[in-house]
């Protein structure tokens, strides 16, 4: 394959009646890579795989995958994708390996191959024991690898994940990581959209940060994180009772941020490293004793919320967030 | 896991067999249908038994009252339970194709290299499977309590291939409202308001004679009197040429009318 980026898209458009959707979003995914799409729960996202992935047609702009036009030459295009969207999309009705042979039979296979690779899927996907159960009696987790199986049945060059990992528990997250790796280790292009910034920061080579239809940042993890310039200095005080003293004493700080607090953490934006020992001497003289005190790069929430001037996803599983909107 | 077991990009696996027409396609998927009733014995018994129910309740309960006797009314009623039962039968068509689009199942199907079409087409020729069973079982129950043929092989023959074009008719109309309608219950609900006064208001339980004279003409353009009668003349002898050519219009028609729509709507809906 001599294309050098597997998805492309040109000033591409979308609107559902007078809401933008999409505005002129301009994407290069390098061909091998995982390329993370994120943004905030209705910043189009979803839109970008759904048309990329031939399931919708945009308004204006044109979208390639490894070369082929997403509307004039669609069926070429599904001949070369899997999708897994945000809800697994496999039977309910049927076992595990009835889905696989399914996918399989549709794809082409002849009943013997289907039956080979839909086992083959099973096991890399811990269902071998499962196979003959129908899906409605899996767990959760069961259902996500069944389908992310289901998008993996025809050996696709380019994969569309679409917030694969919502509403998994840590265990199976990390196991679907791991899954994702390797599929790229393999070659594979995954376009891989999320609100879990730490989910892009570890997967995705590059991200693109889009709000409310448009791209408002894009490069690597660590580019995208320097945009925020400067450091982070994280301080937890000995005492819970000095919190609130301790944050109004790192306000006060010349050249840093508005301080915020996350229980007993508090994080303030510095310009540089020496703002340390600032810090330290300040909490000494208001005599406030901590037992954290050190600076770090800003994550790439923290990127994001510099970028957009909100912050990516209020979760509630990300209590650093909570504690920022309090 | 891994990673080489799943998946080597840029080799894919389409295309080894060909290209897949959509009458392949149609058939896997159609295969995908009739797994869901096989694999879900409440679901097989309450297929067979429904139509069952029906037509010993209608037969024992007003058979002495319409026909004087219950052997009578069944020789007058069976016919016409068929086409309800059809009518019945493919609300299952409209409640499984609403059901694919909610669990998010469309989305992969129509990622995939096929026909669109295959999805509609599959559930349709899987439905018509389960009209062809259902109608044997009550055909041959109506048998043992004493129904008889009186149309000669050719009619019992042509009621057969009736039942079946009517199957496709009916199971068209039924895609169209389980692609058109949003959520499951209200396609049970339409589906359910669709067939009962259409089979109801009919000549399928009762002579139209006996109604009031504005319902006698609603009864008799219901397409539903006219299947019942076409299958009255081929089940039991009497005139046929009539009610099944209008019947063979109205089959042709809405096959082609509801198919284009479901076909086209099913394309469009995101």
């Amino acid at each position: 394959m001599t294309v050098e980026f597997a998805i492309r898209t040109e000033q591409l458009g979308k609107s559902f009646g007078a809401k933008r959707v999409l505005n002129r979003l301009d994407l290069a995914v390098p061909a091998g890579s995982i390329y993370g799409l994120l943004g905030p729960n209705g910043a189009g996202k979803t839109t970008a795989v759904r048309i990329l992935a031939t399931l919708l047609a945009p308004d204006s702009g044109r979208a390639f995958v490894l070369g082929n036009d997403v509307v004039s030459d669609a069926r070429a295009v599904r001949a070369v994708i899997g999708l897994t969207g945000q809800y697994a999309a496999v039977d309910d009705l049927i076992s595990g390996r009835e889905n696989l042979y399914l996918i399989g039979r549709l794809l082409g296979l002849r009943p013997r191959a289907a039956r080979a690779r839909g086992a083959e899927l099973l096991a890399a996907f811990d269902l071998a024991e499962a196979a003959g159960t129908r899906v409605r009696d899996y767990s959760g987790g069961m259902r996500r690898r069944l389908d992310l199986a289901a998008s993996l049945v025809g050996r696709p060059a380019v994969l569309f994940l679409d917030e694969p990992t919502t509403g998994l528990d840590l265990a199976s997250r990390n196991q679907l990581w791991e899954t994702i790796n390797g599929l790229a280790a393999d070659g594979t292009t995954v376009l891989l959209t999320t609100q879990y910034l730490d989910e892009a920061d570890r997967l995705a080579s590059r991200v693109m940060v889009i709000d409310h239809g448009a791209t408002v940042a894009e490069g690597t993890p660590d580019e995208l994180k320097s945009l925020v310039g400067g450091l982070v200095l994280e301080v937890r005080p000995l005492r819970p009772a000095d919190i609130s003293r301790a944050a109004g004493v790192l306000a006060s700080l010349g050249g840093a941020g508005a301080p915020v607090t996350d229980e007993d953490l508090i994080t303030v934006a510095v310009p540089d490293e020496e703002m340390v020992t600032t810090a330290a001497r300040s909490l000494d003289d208001a005599r406030i004793p901590v037992r954290h005190l050190a600076v770090r790069l800003p994550s790439l929430d923290e990127a994001f919320l510099a970028i957009t001037g909100h912050h990516a996803l209020p979760e509630p599983e990300s209590t650093e967030l909570e504690g920022a909107r309090q | 896991m891994t990673a080489g077991t799943v998946g080597t990009a840029g080799v894919a696996a389409v295309g080894a067999a060909g290209n897949p027409s959509l009458v392949f396609e149609t058939g896997v998927l159609a295969r995908r249908n009739l797994l869901h009733v096989l694999s879900d014995p409440e679901q097989l018994i309450g297929m067979t038994l429904q139509p069952l129910m029906f037509l010993l309740l209608f037969v024992y309960v007003f058979g002495g009252a319409i026909s004087g006797s219950t052997r009578g009314y069944l020789q007058f009623v069976l016919p016409g339970l068929l086409v309800q039962g059809i009518g019945f039968g493919t609300t299952q068509t409209a409640i499984g194709l609403n059901a694919d689009f909610q669990h998010g199942l469309i989305d992969r199907f129509r990622s995939l290299p096929i026909a669109r079409s295959a999805v509609v087409a599959g559930r349709v020729t899987a439905d018509i499977g389960r009209t062809a069973w259902t109608s044997i079982i009550v055909v041959g129950v109506a048998v043992v309590l004493g129904f008889r043929f009186h149309g000669g092989l050719a009619g019992a023959l042509g009621a057969c291939v009736l039942v079946l074009a009517l199957g496709v008719a009916m199971c068209w109309l039924m895609a169209f409202l389980g692609v058109a309608l949003r959520s499951p219950e209200s396609v049970q609900a339409v589906g359910f308001m669709t067939i009962l006064p259409l089979t109801f208001a009919s000549s399928v339980l009762v002579p139209a004679a006996s109604m009031p004279g504005w319902l006698q003409a609603f009864v008799k353009v219901n397409p539903i009197s006219i299947f019942a009668e076409a299958m009255r003349g081929l089940m039991l002898g009497g005139p046929v040429a009539t009610p099944v050519l209008q019947s063979a219009a109205w089959i042709a028609g809405m096959s082609v009318v509801f198919g284009a729509l479901t076909v086209s709507l099913y394309r469009r809906r995101a």
